[in-house]
């Protein structure tokens, strides 16, 4: 459980996170959203200590970061899979690091076996690509075996199989009771990954709930309609007055359920070759809700 | 323990701190060899003149002392440390402990060394520690080793660069020092407040001194005294700045 109340980062005249209050719930994967410059990197190191905040507080949990003993047996976190030095293998970098909490050399191995590495423990980590560097920063959050676990972007750079590895990881992970928190850019992939959610833009919260909610807020995309009989249904459509658009044999009607679609095709003899209801997508939910909160905003059409 | 224990591994999982740790014995104990065996019978070879070149070995030592602390911060591996020990101070301890018994070591091979290769070159002479000040001039080396490493951790700390930390301890400890005593007047005097003089008077061997018929402030221990002040005061420095600043 990780809970953020107020939380406030300010670095001279310059608002990072402002009044920020979420939480994210043991058993699930929390995904972490907002456009490039929101303040989700700054919330992150607030979240572990590494910044102070200006005000608020975060909580992990029910204590504040710097007053838990061992953190690493309550919190694990990969915020930059760069840290690490690169002439020191990978081994030695676990093993320093389990040295801090009193966590036995063995686990170094462990986590090295859990995340794939194994085999290149004794290799340097400057010769890593980002792939292998991700995975030695989640090793690095494993070793702990922590209750609660942040992530920020942890699937760049990784290969397609390895993105499917950090899913099924992040899902094993909260199925055993964890927290996850876990930040994306990739939205499909954070579809797949995430049940609930929190968003920022410009470093002030915009969504806290359920992935399902977040999605719904963005409505039906319409119907998807395709047939060879293109002028019958064009007729049937415009008769009943529906709002629609039509490429080659391709039709998205909008405010027509796929039912009544259905039987007025049906009535004008035209013949489907699709009927699907266009879901509202993550994306779609997102570019939507955050499109006046990006702090690089783009200057052209979308 | 755990935090010391981590702290070695750190510092002796990469190759620098070797590196540094091989120069910083083997050139004053080269350079002894050289002088004393090239030289012909107008240098005498006695105790002090053994360790002539100790005070280089020393800036090496330094300059491990200096990236034991900032290659932590800029391969990021100091935010993970705070990570995993969010109080920080301990960590920061345990760093200047570790780094101060590394040189402090290094500080007695490398005055033992040069006295031991003083012996082998000159098997004539008499090099045999016979005063208190004899012993002092090499086994103190052990102590301003030490100290010069709480002080190089101390400079990392505080600004977080190696370029920059290693560049400013160089031209102090290589030029600054000794350009102080061209400075017109006060020249001289200034030069015997500057913190690496401070420690050759305590350990190891010193032309100046000799040369320039300077009157010094303090004995040899309240040298020492002053170097370690000013080592501990630089220490203390980047233990507050890395504790209070954001990782």
């Amino acid at each position: 459980m990780l809970e953020a109340t107020g939380l406030t980062k300010t670095y001279g005249d310059t608002v990072a996170v402002r009044d920020l209050t979420f939480t994210a719930e043991a058993g699930r994967v929390t995904g972490f959203l907002g456009p490039n410059g929101a303040g989700k990197s700054t919330t992150m190191r607030l979240l572990l200590g590494l910044d102070a905040p200006t005000a608020g507080t975060a909580h992990i949990e029910g204590k504040p970061y710097r007053q838990l003993s061992d953190p690493l047996r309550t919190v694990g976190a990969l915020l930059d899979a760069t840290w690490r030095h690169p002439g020191r293998t990978a081994r030695q970098h676990l093993r320093f690091l389990a040295a801090t909490n009193g966590l036995p050399d063995k686990r170094a191995d462990e986590v090295l076996e859990l995340v794939g590495l194994a085999s290149v423990a004794g290799k340097r980590a400057g010769t890593f690509s980002l792939g292998m560097l991700q995975r030695l920063g989640i090793a690095t959050a494993l070793l702990g075996d922590p209750r609660v676990l942040l992530f920020d972007e942890p699937v760049n750079g990784l290969d397609p199989e390895g993105v499917h590895w950090v899913r099924q990881l992040l899902h094993g992970l909260a199925a055993e009771g964890r927290t996850v928190f876990v930040s994306s850019h990739l939205l499909p992939e954070m579809e797949q990954t995430a049940q609930d959610l929190v968003v920022i833009g410009r470093g002030a919260l915009i969504y806290q709930g359920t992935m399902a909610d977040f999605v719904a807020r963005a409505g039906s995309r319409g119907v998807r309609v395709r047939t060879p009989h293109t002028g019958a249904l064009r007729k049937a459509l415009a008769e009943r007055h529906a709002t629609f658009t039509e490429d080659g044999e391709t039709f998205i009607v909008s405010d027509v359920d796929s039912e009544a679609i259905g039987e007025l095709a049906f009535a004008a003899g035209a013949t489907l070759h699709e009927l699907s209801p266009v879901a509202g997508s993550l994306e779609h939910a997102y570019l939507e809700l955050t499109g006046q909160a990006g702090e690089f905003v783009s200057g052209g059409a979308r | 323990m755990n935090l010391l224990r981590a702290e070695r591994i750190k510092l002796f999982s990469t190759r620098a701190p070797w590196w540094c740790a091989l120069i910083a014995v083997a050139a004053p104990i080269a350079f002894t060899a050289l002088f004393l065996g090239l030289s012909g019978a107008e240098i005498t070879a006695d105790v002090s003149n053994t360790q002539l070149a100790t005070s280089t070995g020393r800036t090496v030592a330094m300059v491990l002392a200096v990236l034991a602390a900032t290659a932590d911060f800029s391969w990021g591996t100091l935010r993970l440390t705070f990570q995993a020990v969010p109080t920080r101070a301990p960590v920061l301890l345990a760093k200047g402990a570790v780094v101060f018994a590394t040189c402090a070591l290094l500080g007695l091979i490398a005055g033992l060394g040069s006295w031991g290769m003083g012996h082998l070159v000159r098997p004539d002479t008499d090099l045999g520690l016979h005063s208190g000040a004899d012993w002092r001039i090499v086994f103190g080396q052990v102590a301003t080793f030490g100290l010069t490493g709480l002080l190089g951790v101390g400079v990392g700390l505080l600004l977080r660069s190696s370029a920059l930390a290693l560049s400013i301890v160089l031209v102090w400890t290589q030029l600054v020092e000794g350009l102080i005593i061209l400075i017109p007047r006060i020249g001289t005097d200034l030069y015997q407040w500057m913190p690496f003089y401070a420690a050759s008077q305590f350990a190891g061997g010193d032309f100046t001194r000799t040369a320039l018929k300077l009157s010094p402030p303090f004995g040899p221990w309240g040298y020492l005294g002053y170097f370690a002040a000013i080592s501990i005061a630089l220490f203390a420095a980047g233990v507050l700045t890395a504790n209070r600043r954001d990782a």
